[in-house]
């Protein structure tokens, strides 16, 4: 599920960053159209990012989300330069990892 | 069709992978949920339950907190979420789809100067209030956006 992308940028005192993950976000819920069957649950559950090390934002998802997932936050404090790493984790153990610098 | 056929039998292919290293010691269940997942919350298919899970009952109404989404969602596959905290503090923001299969959509701890903000898009199956529960200061607050679906996003 590689392929996120992050872009960060300083506006005023705040660093707004923005993230594009890939995954399908299957909830579990959703039936195969010609089968009939459920297409098992398959999300997201666990988003973590850091600016400059320490930890910013802590998340857990379900399938809610939606498929191919957008996500933005504001980290007042940060300045220009700062390293964001952004790690995902989904129900089946798949790992992601994506990181940019605040320009 | 086909393709999505294809692609569907290619994600039960790769869950068969993953059970089959477990079952050979290569991966350890528990590492599947390292970070921790809120099962309960996460899997309650009632409103409830999800708002137990994340502490939200009995949540008050606070004007503070805006939950921008769009009046009328053509898509509920695909549907813009804002919500933006102005309560001093905020330590959580946690996003419910009223009437989903399963309510609780996300739940965002905030920590070392993020903003009481977090943008997303997530799926409603049909029209439902969007309701978020933010914790701050040891106390819980909620508002809501009610958003009318016209295709739902949930049931395919």
């Amino acid at each position: 599920m590689a392929g996120m992308k992050i872009r960060a940028a300083m506006a005023g005192d705040v660093a707004e960053i923005k993230c594009l993950m890939n995954h399908v976000m299957e909830t579990g819920l959703r039936k195969d159209a010609k089968t009939g069957q459920l297409v098992p649950a398959h999300h997201i559950t666990n988003v973590t990012a850091t600016v400059g090390g320490k930890v910013v934002l802590e998340a857990q998802w379900g399938g809610g989300i939606s498929k191919n997932p957008y996500l933005a936050f504001k980290v007042k404090g940060a300045k220009a330069g700062d390293k964001v790493v952004i790690n995902t984790l989904d129900n089946k153990g798949e790992k992601d990892s994506a990181e940019a610098s605040i320009g | 069709m086909n393709v999505q056929r294809r692609s569907i039998l290619k994600g039960a292919g790769a869950a068969s992978a993953v059970t089959v290293a477990v079952a050979a010691g290569l991966l350890k269940p528990g590492t599947v949920f390292a970070a921790g997942w809120n099962q309960a919350a996460f899997g309650s298919k009632d409103l409830a339950g999800a708002l137990a899970g994340v502490g939200g009952t009995g949540a008050a109404s606070s004007a503070q907190i805006t939950v921008k989404a769009p009046d009328i969602a053509e898509n509920g596959a695909v549907v813009p979420v804002e919500v933006i905290s102005a309560i001093p503090g905020t330590e959580s923001i946690a996003i419910i789809g009223e009437k989903n299969g399963f309510p609780l959509i996300a739940n965002f701890a905030l920590s070392n100067g993020a903003a009481g903000y977090i943008s997303t898009r997530i799926k409603l199956g049909t029209t439902t209030n969007v309701r978020a529960i933010v914790k701050a200061g040891g106390k819980v607050y909620t508002a809501v956006k009610e958003v009318k679906v016209t295709i739902g996003g949930c049931g395919g």
